[in-house]
């Protein structure tokens, strides 16, 4: 029964994880999709959303909701600039070239973060409150919720654009055969510049939902980011399903090795599966054919 | 008073010279819409057009016949903006498009239907002509317009409504190629860029294209450039034609003339001056 308890434990914190990885992943299709760069910058967005959060709870005392739409505003305001700085003059440069410069962009805004923040970890207070919740013997704190929740919403909200709308319509069209949109009148400057958007806000969402369980700092960019490479590898850059999936199965095994081998292991469980996908699986576990996308 | 009388006479004046000129440029020659002049296109080092002009008059179809690697879909590229010439000028109504960029042009009126089809796949029927309207999706006012075209497009391509929710992947390529021009026709194009509309599709189908293409043309006074390499239909049912070669013009003519003409016949047509027991 002990087992049973901390296995369930191990798979509610794994899928908590997972969730913000996912959400992590969606950000790197995204821009993958729109302009066929990954963008290492990814995690930065993160990071952004958590500290400017706290930075406005904090400093000007502002209440939870509108210190969060400040966070992501100002987070998405970083992903337009960066955007129009570093990649749309080197719009016809090679990919390669492209994602150097966004792991020179995401080094330029963690130094920027730490010098404005320091190098202190920072708490963000929990959403709601911080009483436990008992699940068959498992305890759950509220703000699992909140991840599972506004996990769930931006992923309907963003299959929604995607498939509903004309403006997400023509980024998916963009992304499928971007000179056949080009000569449909859709401007493919401005879906890179509509997916950096995107992809900042659901990031810096990331970064606010989950900094309440592992508290953050200028650096967690990093870790995160590489998290939600992970995922994106795990389920395929082409289908936003599979994203959701891989991040999950990501935090799963992440949590089930630590619980069960080492603590110590945790970060590099998410690394050797990455290495396994990419030596025999590179297509990504879940991705079907080239038709699905997002 | 005597100013005003005066304002008054010069505006009339110059309404009816300018009324006056338009309709002798009309009946002598018709206004060019769209203008090549002496461009010059690469792909890195290696050129692919050499000096090539052309023009275009409202309402006509001019076909552009050559052999494959000719250059005819790098001059259609040019001209809607995804490989810009190195130099020379495109002026549509007078207004010059080399520098724009493919969104841009299609804005101004030109739609291409590129070789290959090139539709989307992954989408319903449906979405692709939307797709092909995106520009007046960005307004309230475009959403009637919208629907009004599709309905047009539907009844130009009856076998299109039947697949509306399918999707476009697993159309026939006849049904794809009719899609690809529906598509563009949604943006209500001035001037109509077809490249190789018949390109692997069956004799039957390719005729069922080229007599909508037709009339089409005919009721709806658009403007179209035709790219085949089936010289002898396009050559039947356009009024002008140029020949490229190496990425050269070479010649140019009424296409009657074309049609007549020995080099064309031996290099395009597939008649040789051999009896037929020779062959
Ligand atoms: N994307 C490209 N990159 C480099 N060379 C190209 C490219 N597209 C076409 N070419 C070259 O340009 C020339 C003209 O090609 P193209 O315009 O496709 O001819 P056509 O449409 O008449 O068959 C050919 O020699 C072809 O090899
Ligand atoms: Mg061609």
């Amino acid at each position: 029964m002990d087992n049973f308890q901390q296995l369930i434990q191990y798979v509610l914190s794994g899928l908590s994880n997972g969730a913000i990885y996912a959400l992590i992943g969606f950000g790197f299709a995204i821009i993958y999709n729109a302009t066929g760069i990954i963008n290492f910058a990814q995690g930065e967005f993160v990071m952004l959303g958590g500290m400017l959060t706290i930075f406005f709870l904090t400093v000007f005392h502002l209440p939870l909701v509108p210190a969060v739409l400040l966070a992501v505003m100002i987070s998405t305001i970083v992903g337009v600039v960066f955007e129009r700085l570093a990649i749309r003059p080197l719009r016809n440069a090679k990919p390669l070239r492209l994602i150097i410069i966004t792991i020179g962009a995401s080094i330029l805004i963690r130094g920027i973060a730490m010098l404005v923040w320091g190098k202190d970890t920072h708490a963000l207070p929990a959403f709601s409150s911080n009483e436990p919740i008992l699940i068959a013997g498992a305890t759950m704190l509220p703000q699992h919720l909140w991840i599972f929740g506004v996990t769930v919403l931006i992923i309907i909200i963003s299959r929604i654009f995607f498939n509903y709308t004309m403006m997400g319509k023509a980024m998916r069209a963009c992304a499928y055969n971007a000179q056949a949109a080009g000569l449909v009148g859709i401007s493919v400057k401005s879906m890179t510049l509509i997916s950096f958007v995107i992809s900042a806000a659901i990031g810096s969402m990331a970064g606010i939902i989950i900094a309440p369980l592992t508290m953050t700092s200028y650096d967690v960019g990093i870790m995160l980011g590489l998290k939600g490479f992970c995922a994106v590898i795990i389920g395929g850059m082409s289908t936003g399903f599979g994203t959701v999936l891989g991040g999950l199965v990501l935090g799963l095994l992440e949590a089930l090795g630590a619980g069960f081998i080492s603590a110590s292991y945790k970060d590099a469980i998410a690394f050797i599966i990455l290495l396994l996908i990419l030596f025999f699986r590179p297509e990504g576990l879940f991705s079907k054919k080239e038709t699905e996308r997002f | 008073m005597q100013i005003l009388r005066n304002e008054a006479y010069f505006l009339v004046y110059a309404a009816v010279t300018k009324y006056a000129a338009q309709r002798c440029i009309w009946t002598f020659y018709k206004v060019a819409m769209l203008k090549i002049k002496n461009i010059n296109t690469y792909y890195g080092q290696a050129q692919a057009l050499t000096n090539v002009s052309l023009h275009l008059s409202e309402g006509e179809i001019v076909t552009l016949i050559g052999a494959n690697g000719a250059g005819k879909t790098t001059l259609l590229n040019s001209l809607s903006g995804i490989v810009p010439p190195q130099s020379g000028q495109i002026f549509f109504h007078d207004t010059p498009i080399n520098n724009l960029a493919p969104h841009q042009i299609v804005r101004l009126g030109i739609s291409q239907v590129a070789e290959g089809r090139q539709v989307f796949k992954p989408f319903s029927v449906d979405d692709n002509l939307e797709l092909g309207a995106y520009l007046k999706q960005k307004f309230l006012s475009g959403k009637d317009k919208v629907k009004k075209n599709k309905e047009f497009v539907y009844d130009l391509f009856p076998i299109l409504r039947e697949r509306k929710k399918q999707l476009a992947g697993t159309l026939s390529g006849g049904e794809q190629q009719m899609l690809a021009i529906g598509r563009a026709l949604m943006a209500n194009p001035k001037l109509l860029l077809l490249d190789e509309p018949s390109m692997g599709l069956a004799p039957m189908v390719t005729q069922e294209i080229f007599r909508v293409i037709e009339n089409f043309s005919r009721e709806e006074k658009t403007t179209i450039l035709l790219v085949e390499q089936n010289a002898r239909a396009a050559l039947k049912m356009a009024h002008r034609g140029y020949v490229l070669e190496n990425g050269r013009m070479i010649l140019e003519g009424m296409a009657a003339e074309l049609l007549e003409n020995k080099d064309v016949q031996r290099a395009y047509l597939g008649k040789d001056k051999k009896e037929i027991w020779e062959r």
